[in-house]
Parts: C-alpha cells; structure tokens; sequence
C-alpha cells in the first residue's frame, strides 16, 4: 500500500498565532509562506473568531481555500526554547505563488528538525571530530582550532592553493547573501582561494558565461512575462516539475487564454491571442503533457531533437529569422555593436567570438535542411518554429517572444556556443528588456550571491574534481557539496577521496586525541604522503561527509533570517521561525568563526600579516553578516535592510533596488529596458557560434560504443539531491531508487520489468535505478533520476568538460543490466503513465 | 481556473449514507451542553468515524465508478469494483476500494479514467493510482490519495469506516 500519515485532524491555528514571512527555500522561484506559531498548550477552534482564517471551519472549505493546510505543513518545533505548534502554509496575496504549494514547499514545515515528531532527526547537532576511530561529537572551540591549526599549517607550507573549496553560490537554504558573503569574505578577501568550486560543477565558473559575455545578465525579465508574451520558447527545461509555481501562475493562465486581459490592458496596441509554445527537449516531460492539454496540440510544438543538437537549431532559427526580414532593425541598430571590430576574438578563456550581427548570421549560417540533418527535426517543423517566434503579428507589430533555458542547455552539447545561439535570436528579435520578453536562464536554486572579487581565480578556472583526483591540495572544507552524490566521474572521485581521506584518518588514529600538536604533525605528515584533510560544513550529514574529519553543523533558513531573491530577482527576507538544532550556526557565523580561529593560529605562529589579514569578522549575527556584505556592497544594497524588507513582506521588491520611497523599496521589474546592457560601451554583442559536435572530449566515442543514452534530471518531488528527502516517508515510498525510463521495448530487449533493478554501465562507471516503463521514451533513449542517493547518475557521466569546465552531465550514454527483481520497497509502486491527459 | 468546477458547485452527488447511526449521534450530542459533554466524554485521540453504507456489491460493476460520499455529504468520493485483488481491498474478491474524488493539493474535483484506473485533476494535473492505494503517479499533492477503510457485511452492503489521510478542505475528517 502506498504510505499513508493516518492523520485525520490537525491543531487549529488560533486568531492570535504569530505570523512570520517565509520564502520557500527550496526551488528558484522562491514562492510566499507564511509561519503560523503558537504555545504547544494551546489551540484556535472553528468558530470564525477562534482561528486565524476567520471563517467556519465546522464547514468544508472550498477548492484553492486559504483557510486549510495539509498534514505536511505542520510540525511542532522549538522557537526560543519553548515547544511550539508551526504552520507553513502558501501565502495567497504572494505574487509569485498566490496560494499555490508545490510538493516540495508544501512540506518545508515536516521538514523541519523536531525532537517531538521525530522529523528530520538526522540534523547535525554538534560539531563532530574523528576521534577513536569515528565521528564523535565535541565543542565548536576543539573542532575550530583542529580546523584552523591544520589548515594555517598546510597554507604555511603550500600557500594558500593547498586549501581547496567546495562552496555553494546560491540562495535559499544552504544559501543566502549572508551565508555567500561569510564564505566569501573568508576565502576571496581574506584569502585569494584559487583551487575553489561551486556546489554543482567542478569549478568555479558561471553556468552562462556565454549570455553575460554577450552583455545580456541570464535573469533579465520578470515573471509577468510569461502572461504577456506572444510566444514562448523554452530549452531544456521542465517547468512543472522543476519551477512549479511559476509554470503554473504565470505560463498555464497565458496558455489558457486567462491573461488575455491583462495583455489588453498593459500592451493595448497590438493584437493579442492565447500564447503558443515551443518547447525543444529530446524527451517528452510531463509539462510538455501539460502545455498540449492547455494550448491544445495546434498552439502547441515540441522540436524533439536528437540530444545535444541545440546549436544547430538555434543557428537554422537565426538564419531563417534574418533572411525573412523578420529582425528588430531599430533595435539592432540602438543596442547592439555595429561592426566586427568592436567585438573581440575567442580564446582561451571565450571559446567563440563575439560580434555583430551581420557577422553572426554569415558566421552561424545553417539552412532549416542542415539543420534537419544534425537534429532529426522536420525543415518544416524548424521554419514553423522561426515564424511562431519573430514573424510580425496582425497589424506588422512585432511578436513578443520568451526565450526560456535551463539544464537541458547548461548542462548540454557545447554551453558556451549553444547559450550564445540561442541569445543571438533573441537579441535578433529585440526580445529583452521588453514586457513579454526576456532570455532568462529558469534557474534552480534561488540566487543570493554578494563576494568580492573572484577575479583571481581566473577563466578557464581550475577543475577542482581532477585537482583532487590527482593528489593536489592538503586541506579541503565543504560547505554545503556533496560531490558524492552531485559530481561528474563520480565513482572516480569518490575512490580517490575516500583512499586520501582514508590516509589521514589512519594517521589520526595512530595519536591520542588529546595531544593536539601531535595530531596536527601527523595530520600533516598523512598530507605530504598524498593524504587530505577533510572539513565539511553542512545541515546534515552528507555523503561526502563520511570521508571528513570534523563536521560542523549549519543552521538552515527559517532557523535563521535568510535573504535570497529569486528568477526574476525577487529579494525576500525569510525570518528566523525557529531554533537551529543544538549548536547549529549559520555559515556566515562559521565562517566567521573559522576565519577567527585561523587569525589566532597565524598571530600564534608569529605571522602577524597573514593573521591581519582576518580582521572584520567580529560578526554575532546573520544580520551583521547581511549589513557588512549586501548592503555595503551589493548593488542598491545600501536601500536594504531587514527591517525594511520585514516590511516589504513576502512580495518584496525586484533587484536592483535603485530608493527608498514611502517606506517601500523601489526595484527594478525588468532589465536592460533602457536599452543598454552590461557591457563597457552598453552595447550588446552577438556570438559566432558554429556548430561542431559533440564538444566535449569522450562524448562522441561514448556515443558510439554504447547503447542508450542517459538522460538525466529531476522529479518533481525531490528537492536537490534529496539530502532531506532521504528521511521523508512520503518521498522515499514513492522513490525508494531512482527511477529510469525505458521504453518497453528497450526493457524487453534488456529482460527487465517494470520496477526490477538494473545497473547503468559504461567506461566512466557504474550505478544503479529502477526500471519504469515510459511508453513515450524513443527507443535507445531512458532518461535517470539526477543526483539520487541510492543510485547516482553522475558515476557514469565521464570527465569530459567544455573549455570553461561546465559538466555535460546530459549526453552520457551507457549499457544496462539486469540486477533484480524489483526488491519489496519497490512492489507497491505505481508504474502508470505519469502524463495528464484531458481527454 | 475558471474553466474548473469549484469543489462547492460539484453538486450533490448521489449517495447512500447510514443514516440512523449518524442521526442518532447528532441527537444526542445536542441535548448535552458543550462543559457537560466535555466532562461525559473526555477528547478522543482519533476522530469518531462514522459507519455509513455506501452501496451494496451488487450496485458495483467491475471498473465503472460509482459515485458516493464519506463521511457526509460534502466530501464526494468513488467506489470501485477493480476486478481483481488489491493490498486493503475489500469484498469477496478484494477488489472494491472506495476513494475522495477532492484533490489533495488544491481541491478540484478528480476525473475517473477506467482506461489506467487513473484519478485524474484538471486544475494542476495531479494523477492517482487507484490500483495502488491511491499513490499519486505524479503530481503537487503532500500526501496520497485519502482511501475509505470498507466493510462489506454478509448481505454484501459497503460500509465506509474511516479514512487514511486527511481530507481537503477540512481540519478534522468528520466535522
């Protein structure tokens, strides 16, 4: 039987509950909550004046009611000390959301650490030591002066590129401007930290080099936008599962025709329609389901191109666009570079150059029948595309396109080229800046990055993961990574980390524990013999983290204030609703604490300049953090504080903030609407992008050896790499293993059912998921669960990088095997068509 | 979500309760004033299920929803004959599984498909297995699909007794 709570009532919230403001920490679009609270020895009634809904609730409520909440909104936590009941609920009045929970937010409340429902009892409470021969809890004193005396002595004997990074960039939890600012400062003002990567790729790079380069910043557009626009064209991305509520607010009322008025009214001289969409993905997605099932088929086009075929697309677009004459000439002219020479060449760290426009269409040329050739898509299906996207509407008015792009094309064929195409159509049809507009990167985590400079680490930037695998560096902290599960050649990895890791453990338990300058010598010692020293940070104990030495554990939003904004720069201020677990701090604060240490070490060691260096930690709250990074540093941060974002409630305002009027923020709804972009001179630039393959070294023969591509990415359901899913009843009961889907035919092939076992294998390594029939998966091509403890795909995604080390995790191919029969946790499933279907 | 029926015009379905057992515990809360029950009949950890006869086995044909509602009037549900045993299915043949047609996640009403023995919501497109327990295949809702806990008695009538999770739209089950 599928789990279910046997819960068959919940505490009601009383009239006088506190109310806080919660942004959902999960997911980029960052949806309004609010916290209810109150005394754990007290309840509201049904009476309207006994709840804080004000209504009967002896009375069922009607559908999209504010005034119910689910099991999985509730908990019981500590708030000051004291048990308190909690309510996470949806916020109706937030714009973003209004009202709409996903499964994801929906659950932020039994998410939550409690002693008195046991959720979440995995939460690290202390910091932990190797000691004995394991993790054993200790102070935050003993685990920071391990920490700093290891990591100033591998500095003193390797400068400061024997310290490696792994740091998170994002908002929301494990995140924030506080949280980014606190590593930040540590390690790129403090320190000048070369060997450094981010959370979900083996350096430190931008996803979108390319779109920045060209003058254009990725989130550019406000989510307005989708509910005006003409057209949308999507890339690579599957908006219901992955950004819910903005799919769902924004994009299905312009499907459905409900945004019709609001396009009259904002946009009243032109001709509107219902939008029409065009999404390219190799797989069909449930939101392509959902779109047929709003649009109808004949609104409605799915370009299913042969995987990593993109570039070749957008360049057949760009052609067919400029040869019908269906360009933005004024804008073209106003915006963007006029000749070649004001562009700049490719190199090292640019794998394209970047141009005007002229240049770009004779440089990117590629007819709607070459094109057909590389990507497996109609001629026809390519010129139906380029008209739903730039050919002027009734009336010659300009078609207003949405250009939207995720990890279909991030972590595709070829980034840097393939995000350059697709923004050259856009900058091509004058579609940024502009209501209905926008090329906008849909994102994954919420953003919230204020650091200083990071100039020093260079572009291309150091591939960390092969650093690692090759025994360079003495000393690593983690915060908030989890490469075991997270990285590309992961299997590679892992047995590398876990034999240099293992090195130093061996060595730590040949000494007391307590005779600290003995433990350091043989720490150190280990790492001249190719051991590392391992220090990670997090919320809960990780995979990765198995192979560390001291963990320090970290507060997550809500038991902390947090800021973050989200895909339309929305700035919210989660407040603190909670208690961290036991002596949980948040990042900023460790880091804090760790750059304290590390100036005592240092003064100690008779290096008074180095230890000057880790002055301006004095910080004793997040807020301190907030105050010394985003708002004197961040641009328009001098407008924000929490007090006034407090004000600005779950709405808050659109970065940059550019004043303060009437008590409220002023931001910015859309980018670049002034026409000028973030380049020097203002202009955009265009990109020449030609088309060559799979870029990426291994692909191409990978392709060639083995027998069915592994296409990967998320479910719904699933926050991150389930970190806290793993103990969430409700998610683990549905994927007790990752799933991927076969066609039926492929399984026949391979003598599996639905629910058995089965390895992935190739050259790079191996994992494991659980078959689920899709009848809707071409022959030859399954699609993998992304990032799942119980079976990861990155073990069998290989090393091969683009020039700027930007993983493509999306074109691994791979053979399978049967293992099992599907095991018990796994009898019960439903394995039926995950599509909606109107008919 | 115009186009959608909201849950309050679903409109009276057809259904069969218990009514004496109801009526009877309706009566006799209301000569007690609310202290002396309080002190009669102290809090109930659980909700007090009603015992309401929602059909006859001979009402059910094999894949072909019967439309009901459990615990009272306002929470529109479905019984179903699968055809075949299933885990927590009652009837001689373990096959009949009653569910709420109201959507976990928002509260549009579900569709019945006896193609996949799917419930369906058009208002996000959440999918529920009704082979399966009512595990949602795919969609936005926290918890499955709230399932009747049945008793078929020897004449072959269907009562539903109780509920597994919680209903939409209500903070206690039975209100």
């Amino acid at each position: 039987m599928a789990y279910k709570r046997q819960i068959d009532r919940l505490p009601i919230i009383p009239a006088d509950a506190k109310k806080q403001n919660v942004t959902c920490h999960y997911c980029i679009v960052g949806c309004g909550y609010h916290a209810y609270s109150w005394p754990v020895n007290r309840q509201g009634g049904v009476e309207p004046s006994a709840n804080a809904f004000g209504v009967n609730l002896a009375e069922q409520q009607a559908a999209e009611t504010d005034a119910w909440y689910a099991p999985s909104m509730y908990n019981i936590v500590k708030q000051d000390g004291k048990d308190v009941h909690i309510v996470i609920k949806p916020d109706q009045d937030c714009l973003v959301n209004s009202g709409l929970g996903s499964v994801r937010g929906a659950r932020i409340a039994e998410m939550s650490f409690s002693r008195q429902r046991s959720t979440q009892m995995q939460r690290l409470t202390d910091p932990l030591v190797w000691r004995y021969g394991q993790m054993q809890p200790t102070s935050w004193e003993d685990a920071l002066d391990l920490v700093a005396r290891v990591t100033a002595r591998v500095i003193a004997d390797q400068g400061e590129d024997g310290l490696f990074v792994s740091a998170y960039d994002h908002g929301g939890a494990g995140g924030g401007y506080e949280n980014t600012w606190g590593t930040g400062k540590l390690y790129f003002g403090a320190m000048k930290i070369k060997n450094i990567r981010i959370h979900n790729r083996p350096a430190y790079n931008s996803e979108v080099h390319a779109t920045r380069d060209m003058g254009v910043g990725e989130l550019n557009n406000c989510y307005e936008d989708a509910e005006l626009a003409d057209t949308i064209f999507a890339v690579g991305m599957n908006s219901l599962e992955t950004q819910t509520n903005y799919f769902l607010n924004h994009w299905i009322p312009n499907l459905r025709g409900t945004s019709m008025d609001k396009k009259q009214q904002q946009l009243p001289d032109e001709a509107h329609a219902p939008a029409r969409i065009v999404i390219v993905d190799p797989r069909r997605t449930v939101t392509i389901a959902a779109c047929e099932a709003e649009a109808g088929k004949e609104n409605m086009l799915h370009l299913q191109i042969k995987s990593g075929t993109d570039l070749a697309l957008f360049n057949a677009l760009l052609t067919e666009i400029a040869d019908k004459g269906w360009i933005d000439k004024d804008f073209i002219a106003a915006s963007t570079i006029g000749s070649a020479d004001a562009g700049s060449p490719a190199d090292a760290g640019h794998p394209a150059a970047l141009t005007d426009f002229k240049s770009a269409v004779e440089g990117n040329r590629m007819t709607a029948e070459q094109a057909s050739e590389i990507t497996g898509l109609s001629a026809d299906d390519i010129r139906k595309a380029a008209s739903w996207i730039a050919e002027p509407k009734e009336g010659g008015k300009r078609r207003r396109t949405m250009f939207a792009y995720e990890k279909g094309l991030i972590w595709g064929n070829d980034n840097y080229r393939t995000n350059g195409a697709l923004v050259n159509v856009a900058l091509a049809t004058g579609n940024v800046g502009r209501p209905g507009g926008g090329v906008v990167r849909l994102g994954g985590h919420q953003e919230g990055y204020v650091r200083p400079s990071d100039a020093h680490v260079g572009r291309p930037a150091a591939y960390v993961d092969r650093l690692l695998i090759e025994g360079k560096g003495g000393v690593h902290h983690v915060w908030g990574c989890d490469h075991y599960k997270t990285t590309l050649n992961a299997d590679e990895f892992k047995r590398v980390y876990k034999q240099r890791t293992d090195k130093v453990k061996d060595a730590m338990n040949s000494v007391p524990y307590g005779d600290r300058d003995a433990m350091v010598e043989a720490i150190v010692k280990a790492i001249g013999e190719g051991g590392l020293f391992s220090v990670d940070v997090d919320i809960v104990p990780t995979r990765i983290g198995q192979a560390c030495h001291v963990v320090l554990p970290a507060a997550t939003s809500g038991e902390a204030n947090l800021t973050s904004m989200n895909g339309e720069r929305r700035m919210r201020l989660t407040e603190r609703y909670m208690d961290p677990p036991g002596q949980a701090m948040p990042d900023c604060l460790v880091a804090a604490r760790i750059a304290n240490n590390l100036q005592r070490v240092f003064t100690d060691m008779g290096k008074a300049d180095v230890a000057a260096k880790f002055d301006g930690f004095d910080w004793k709250t997040e807020e301190d953090a907030f105050m010394d990074g985003y708002h004197n540093n961040a641009a328009g941060g001098e407008f924000v504080t929490y007090e006034r974002l407090r004000a600005m409630g779950t709405n808050g305002f659109q970065e940059p903030a550019t004043g303060f009027e009437d008590g409220k923020i002023v931001g910015t709804q859309r980018l670049f609407a002034d026409g000028k972009f973030g380049t020097s001179d203002g202009k955009a630039r265009f990109m020449k992008a030609e088309w060559r393959g799979l870029q990426a070294p291994g692909k191409q023969e990978q392709k060639d050896k083995y027998a069915f591509l592994i296409n990967n990415g998320r479910a719904n359901q699933v926050w991150q790499s389930a970190y806290l899913d793993i103990e969430n009843d409700f998610v683990m009961d549905r994927w007790p293993f990752p799933f991927i889907e076969m066609h039926p035919d492929d399984m026949a092939k391979v003598g599996v059912k639905e629910g058995d076992l089965v390895e992935v294998f190739n050259d790079a390594g191996s994992t494991q998921a659980m078959a689920y029939p899709t009848t809707t998966a071409r022959p030859g091509e399954t699609f993998m669960l992304f990032a799942f403890p119980t079976g990861v795909q990155g073990n069998v995604v290989n090393a091969g990088t683009n020039e700027l080390v930007i993983p493509n995790y999306k074109q691994t191919w791979a053979n399978i095997r049967k293992i099992s029969d599907a095991p018990a946790s796994v009898k019960h499933l439903s394995f039926k068509n995950q599509e909606y279907s109107a008919a | 979500m115009s186009r959608c029926d909201r849950l309050v015009d679903v409109g009276r379905r057809q259904f069969l309760r218990g009514g004496a057992f109801a009526a009877a515990g309706v009566a006799a809360a209301a000569t007690l004033p609310q202290e002396a029950a309080a002190q009669v009949a102290p809090a109930l950890a659980r909700v007090e299920y009603p015992s309401n006869r929602l059909g006859n086995v001979a009402d059910l044909k094999p894949n072909e929803p019967l439309d009901v509602a459990y615990p009272d009037d306002n929470a529109p549900g479905v019984l179903l004959k699968l055809g075949k045993p299933v885990e927590g299915g009652a009837g001689p043949d373990e096959d009949i599984v009653g569910f709420t047609t109201v959507c976990p996640h928002k509260g549009f009403p579900l569709n019945y498909s006896a193609d996949d023995r799917t419930l369906s919501c058009p208002g996000h497109y959440s999918r529920f297995d009704c082979e399966a327990g009512g595990q949602q295949i795919w969609g936005h809702a926290t918890q499955n699909l709230p399932q009747y806990v049945l008793r078929v008695d020897d004449k072959g009538d269907i009562y539903a007794e109780g509920l597994d999770e919680l209903l939409y739209g209500r903070l206690s089950n039975v209100l």
